[in-house]
C-alpha cells in the first residue's frame, strides 16, 4: 500500500480551508455591482392569482426590477421538469402539470413563487416586496397524502385527474394473491413514513452574472451536479446554449439530495442577471428553505407478508400512496416508483412481490430524493413488517431474518424485483451486528432497568440498498432522460504534480481527499502533490454529479481508468527516453523501469519528458493527460445490519439510544475514518427521522413547521456515540471493489429505532416521528 | 446610519451600519469577513457564533450597534499563520467536519466550552453544551470527540 493510499485514514485536504472560515459557499461571492433578490412567495396553498401590481415595489427605495411570471413567459423561458418517467397503469406517462418558475395565474403551495424583487441591498428587496399587492382568490387545498386521490378533493391540476400522476403497479398480482389464499400466516401493518425537510446546513442560493462581451452566464449555484444543472438549464429551459453557461457549484454546505434539482429561483437569477445586466444574488433564508426546498419520504402504505409454518418468507404484497406535492420536482417520480419498490426484497428470499405505487399531487411543496430517496422507505416498510412477522411467529427478530437471508452461495442474486444483488454476506453482517451490540445479555439489561421503572428495547434492521448510482442502460430502460457515467481527467503539470477533474461533486463527502488517496496509490505520486478539482463546467468535462452514493463507486473508477490510461501512455514515453522495448518497460510505486535492469525513470520525470518532446518518433503524441469515462454494469448493494438499543421512560415518553451499533458492507474501504463519519451522519440522519424530525402541513395546507422553532433537528445531546463495524464483500463488477456509504445510516437507522421502541412498549407499531408524546400514549395504551 | 468601531481578530475596523444591520452582517457584508455563516433565522442553528469579549455570542442575535467598542473574534482570527489554534486542529485530527458550513461555529463553541468547562470536560457535557449548534453532517459523534481533544490540546 502507498503511504496515504487505499486503506489509509489520511486527514483531509480540504479541512483546512474549512476550519479557517476560508471556504468559498455561494453566499461568499460578491462582485462589484451586485444587487439582491428576494422572492415573493404564495402565503396560500392553493389559490387563483387575478392580479399581480408591481407599481409600488418597483418605485421603491433601491429597486432594479420587479419581475413576474409573465416577464418569464415573454422571455421565453421554459418550465421547470421532471427527468424520468413513469408510465402509468393506463399506459400513459405519468401527469406532469406545467411548472413555470414563477407563478403564471395560479399557485399551488405556500412558498410557491409567485414574482422576483431585486435590489441594491436585501434589506430594500425585502421591504419593497411588501409593496407588491397581489389579489389572490383562495381555492380549497389537498394537503393529505393518504386522502388526495378521494373523489372529493379539491382538483389542483387539470391534466391530473383525482390529483393522480400515476399509479404503478410491479409484480404479478395473482402469483402473489394465490400464496396469500394458502399461506399459513399472513402478518400485515400501515405505516407512515414521514415527510422530512431535508435541511443541508446551507441554504440554497445562486449568483447570476452576465457577460455582455462573451454573452456568457456564469451561475454559481448550491448544487450537487452542475453539469446537470447546467444541461437542464439550456436545454429545457433556454436560459442560454450550453456553451455559453458555465455553472459553478463551490463550496457546497451539505446537500443529502436536495441539490440534485433545478429549482425556480436558480433560473430565475440566471435569466435576470442577463435581463438586468447585473449580477444577481439570492440565498435562500431557512423559512424559504423549510417553504420551497424539496420535501423527502411522505408515503402512507399498507405492507403484508405471507408466511409458511417455518416462518419463511412466501410472499409479499405491498400498497403505497406517496406524496409527490404541487408540482414534480427534477427526478421525483423514480423516488417512490423504481427507487422504492425495486428494492422491497431487501435481504430475503421472498420469492414474490406485488407493488402497487399511487403518487399524488397535493398543495405541499414539491418532494423529491433525499438521502436515501425511496430505499430508506422500502427498508422501514419491510424491517418493520419483518419484526411484526417474528411477533406472530413467535420468533426472534434475529432467528426470523436468519431463516430468510439469502445466502452468501445464491450471490450473485436475482430478486424478484428487477434488481440483480452483486455480492453479500448478510448472516455475518446480522452476526457480528449483534455480537457488537451484547444481543446475549440484552435480557439483564432489560431487566436491570425494569428495576429502575424504565422500558428497555433492542431493535434489528438488515437492509440493502442500490448504490453507484448509474448504469446507464438500466435507468434509460426505466426512463430516465440522462445516461449516468461517470467522467474523469487525471492531468500531469509539465512538472510532476497532478491535477484530478472529476464530474462528481464533494459536498462534505472528503473526494479532495480520497480521490487523492487513489491516484497516490496508483500512480505513486506523493498525495500533496495532488489536487482535486470538480465543481465547475468551465473546469471539468461533463460528468453527473453525486447522489446515490455514487461518487466513489462510478466516479472513482472513472479515476482509476484514467490513471491506467497515463501508465500505458508513460511506458511508451519511458520505453523511448530509454531506449527500450516498450514491453520491457514495467511500472511499479511510481517509477517506470526497464524490467532486469537498474535503468528506471519516476513518472514525475516522464511527465516533463512528455511535455518536452524535441526527438519523440512518428506516432508518440506528446502530453500527459488522460480522460476516461466508466459506465458500470450493475448498481452496487451496500447491506448491513443496526442494531438499535433503547431505553424509554414510561412517565414522560422520553426515548434515550443507549446504545447503538452498525455492521456495514461497503466493499472495500478507501479511507475508513471518512467513511466511519458517513455512517454517523447518516444514522443520526434516519434517528431525526425516527424520533424527531416531521413535516407538518395543517388541513388549509400551511406548513406549520416552517423553522428550527418548529421543526425538531438532532441535536448532539439526542444522540449517543456509535459502535461502528463492517462486513465487508467483494462486488465482481466494480474494478475497486467499492460500493458506497453515504445512505446507509439514514436507510439502516429508522427502522432499528422503531423496532427498539415497539420491542421496548410490547406494541405492535408506532409511527415516526416516536415523540415523546407519542410514546407516552403508546406506553399509556399498552400498559 | 450609525458609525461603529471594534478590535475584530486584533485589528481596528470601523464602518457605517443601519441600526437593524445584525453583527454577522456587519462581518460578512461590511468586513467581507465570510467564514461566519448564516444557517438559520432563529437563532436555532449556531453557524454564526463568533466571541464577544471573550464570550461566545451568536452574531445573528445581535445588533452591529450593541458590538460597538467591543472585541470581536471570528473564526479568521483563531490560527496564527498556518498554524490552527489547537481546537481547530483536534477537528481535523478527529474528522469533526464534512461538509465545513457548521464548523466555524461549532469551533467558536467549542472554545467557549472548554473556556468554560475546563480541559477535562466530559462527553456529557460536551453534548449538552452544543445543544444550540447544528450539524447535519457529522451526527456529533466525531465532533464531540473532536471538542474534548480539543479540550485536552488547549490545556496544554
Amino acid at each position: 500500500m502507498a503511504e496515504n493510499g487505499i486503506g489509509a485514514s489520511v486527514r483531509r485536504k480540504e479541512d483546512n480551508r474549512f476550519l479557517t472560515g476560508k471556504g468559498n459557499y455561494t453566499d461568499d461571492i460578491n462582485v462589484v455591482g451586485q444587487t439582491y433578490a428576494y422572492f415573493v412567495r404564495s402565503p396560500y396553498a392553493h389559490a387563483i392569482l387575478n392580479s399581480i401590481d408591481t407599481s409600488a415595489a418597483s418605485a421603491s427605495d433601491g429597486v432594479v426590477a420587479v419581475l413576474t411570471g409573465d416577464d418569464l413567459a415573454e422571455d421565453g423561458i421554459g418550465p421547470l421538469i421532471c427527468g424520468v418517467n413513469v408510465t402509468s397503469d393506463d399506459g400513459e406517462p405519468h401527469r406532469a402539470p406545467l411548472h413555470p418558475a414563477l407563478a403564471q395565474g395560479k399557485v399551488n403551495y405556500v412558498g410557491d413563487h409567485v414574482a422576483v424583487v431585486i435590489a441594491e441591498s436585501l434589506a430594500q428587496a425585502k421591504d419593497a416586496a411588501e409593496k407588491v399587492s397581489i389579489d389572490y382568490e383562495e381555492l380549497p387545498a389537498v394537503a393529505s397524502t393518504a386522502t388526495a386521490a378521494e373523489e372529493n378533493q379539491q382538483q389542483i391540476h387539470d391534466i391530473a385527474p383525482n390529483n393522480m400522476c400515476y399509479n404503478w403497479p410491479f409484480g404479478d398480482k395473482a402469483a402473489v394473491d394465490a400464496v396469500f389464499e394458502t399461506a399459513h400466516k399472513i402478518s400485515t401493518l400501515d405505516l407512515i413514513n414521514n415527510r422530512m425537510v431535508t435541511n443541508p446546513m446551507e441554504p440554497r442560493a445562486a449568483a447570476g452574472e452576465y457577460n455582455s462581451g462573451t454573452e456568457e452566464i456564469t451561475l454559481h449555484v448550491t448544487t450537487q451536479n452542475p453539469h446537470v444543472h447546467r444541461l437542464i438549464l439550456s436545454a429545457f429551459n433556454q436560459l442560454a446554449p450550453e456553451h455559453k453557461l458555465r455553472v459553478v457549484g463551490p463550496d457546497v454546505g451539505g446537500g443529502f439530495g436536495v441539490k440534485i434539482f433545478v429549482y425556480a429561483e436558480e433560473l430565475v437569477v440566471g435569466w435576470a442577471c442577463r435581463k438586468l445586466n447585473r449580477p444577481v444574488k439570492w440565498t435562500s433564508d431557512r423559512t424559504e428553505a423549510f417553504l420551497a426546498d424539496a420535501h423527502g419520504r411522505d408515503h402512507v402504505a399498507t405492507a403484508e407478508m405471507a408466511l409458511d409454518d417455518q416462518g419463511k418468507f412466501l410472499a409479499m404484497r405491498v400498497n403505497t400512496t406517496a406524496n409527490l406535492g404541487a408540482y414534480l420536482s427534477t427526478f421525483s417520480t423514480m423516488v417512490p416508483s423504481y427507487l422504492y419498490a425495486f428494492l422491497l426484497a431487501g435481504q430475503y428470499t421472498t420469492p414474490l412481490i406485488y407493488s402497487e405505487v399511487k403518487a399524488v399531487f397535493t398543495n405541499t411543496a414539491p418532494v423529491d430524493a433525499a438521502r436515501g430517496a425511496g430505499r430508506p422507505e422500502a427498508t422501514y416498510l419491510l424491517e418493520r413488517l419483518v419484526d411484526v412477522c417474528a411477533e406472530d411467529m413467535g420468533l426472534d427478530p434475529a432467528e426470523i431474518r436468519r431463516r430468510n437471508f439469502i445466502p452468501v452461495e445464491a450471490f450473485p442474486y436475482q430478486t424478484p424485483v428487477v434488481q440483480c444483488y452483486d455480492s453479500g454476506d448478510y448472516p455475518a453482517a446480522l452476526e457480528k451486528a449483534l455480537q457488537l451490540a451484547d444481543y446475549d445479555g440484552f435480557a439483564a439489561r432489560a431487566e436491570e432497568a425494569k428495576s429502575r421503572g424504565m422500558l428497555r428495547g433492542i431493535g434489528l434492521s438488515s437492509y440493502v440498498e442500490a448504490c453507484g448510482i448509474a448504469p446507464s442502460a438500466a435507468v434509460g430502460q426505466l426512463g430516465a432522460g440522462v445516461g449516468l457515467w461517470e467522467s474523469a481527467q487525471v492531468r500531469f503539470n509539465p512538472t510532476g504534480n497532478v491535477q484530478v477533474f472529476t464530474g462528481t461533486h464533494s459536498h462534505g463527502q472528503g473526494h479532495e481527499t480520497t480521490f487523492a488517496q487513489l491516484v497516490t496509490e496508483q500512480l505513486g505520486v506523493p498525495i500533496e502533490n495532488i489536487e482535486v478539482i470538480h465543481g465547475d463546467t468551465a473546469k471539468t468535462q461533463f460528468g453527473m454529479g453525486t447522489y446515490g452514493s455514487r461518487s466513489l463507486a462510478v466516479g472513482g473508477v472513472a479515476i482509476a481508468k484514467a490513471c491506467e490510461k497515463l501508465i500505458e501512455k508513460g511506458k511508451k514515453i519511458a520505453a523511448h527516453a530509454l531506449e527500450a522495448a516498450e514491453g520491457d518497460i514495467e511500472f511499479a510505486d511510481g517509477d517506470f523501469t526497464v524490467a532486469g535492469t537498474d535503468k528506471a525513470m519516476n513518472i514525475a520525470e516522464v511527465a516533463f519528458n512528455a511535455y518536452v518532446p524535441h526527438s519523440y518518433p512518428e506516432g508518440l503524441e506528446p502530453g500527459f493527460d488522460e480522460n476516461a469515462f466508466f459506465d458500470p454494469l450493475n448498481f452496487s448493494f451496500p447491506a448491513g445490519t443496526h442494531v438499535c438499543e433503547v431505553e424509554v421512560d414510561p412517565e414522560t415518553g422520553e426515548v434515550e439510544i443507549v446504545k447503538y451499533s452498525a455492521v456495514d458492507d461497503f466493499g472495500k474501504l478507501i479511507n475508513p475514518m471518512i467513511v466511519e463519519g458517513q455512517v454517523h451522519g447518516g444514522i443520526v440522519h434516519g434517528v431525526g427521522q425516527a424520533l424527531l424530525e416531521g413535516c407538518q402541513y395543517d388541513d388549509d395546507g400551511q406548513l406549520i413547521t416552517a423553522s428550527y422553532m418548529d421543526y425538531a433537528m438532532p441535536r448532539a445531546d439526542n444522540v449517543p456515540s456509535f459502535d461502528v463495524d463492517y462486513a465487508p464483500t467483494n462486488p465482481p463488477h466494480n474494478p475497486l471493489g467499492v460500493k458506497g456509504c453515504g445512505e446507509a445510516g439514514a436507510i439502516g437507522a429508522p427502522p432499528a429505532v422503531i423496532n427498539a421502541i415497539s420491542n421496548a412498549l410490547g406494541v405492535k407499531h408506532i409511527d415516526m416521528p416516536a415523540t415523546p408524546e407519542a410514546v407516552w400514549r403508546a406506553a399509556q395504551s399498552a400498559a | 446610519m450609525q458609525t461603529i468601531s471594534m478590535n475584530i481578530n486584533g485589528v481596528s475596523v470601523s464602518g457605517e451600519v443601519e441600526d437593524r444591520t445584525l453583527l454577522v452582517q456587519f462581518l460578512r457584508e461590511n468586513l467581507r469577513l465570510t467564514g461566519t455563516h448564516v444557517g438559520c433565522d432563529t437563532s436555532q442553528c449556531g453557524a454564526c457564533v463568533v466571541h464577544v469579549d471573550g464570550v461566545s455570542v451568536k452574531s445573528c442575535t445581535i445588533l452591529a450597534v450593541q458590538s460597538d467598542g467591543c472585541e470581536v473574534v471570528t473564526i479568521e482570527g483563531l490560527a496564527t499563520g498556518s498554524h490552527l489554534h489547537p481546537m481547530q486542529q483536534a477537528f481535523k485530527d478527529n474528522h469533526g467536519l464534512q461538509c465545513g458550513f457548521c464548523t466555524p461555529g461549532m469551533v467558536m463553541s467549542a472554545i467557549d466550552i472548554v473556556n468554560r468547562n475546563g480541559c477535562d470536560v466530559d462527553e456529557a457535557t460536551v453534548r449538552k453544551e452544543l445543544e444550540g449548534n447544528i450539524c447535519r453532517c457529522t451526527g456529533y459523534h466525531n465532533i464531540v470527540k473532536s471538542v474534548q481533544a480539543g479540550a485536552k490540546n488547549m490545556g496544554g
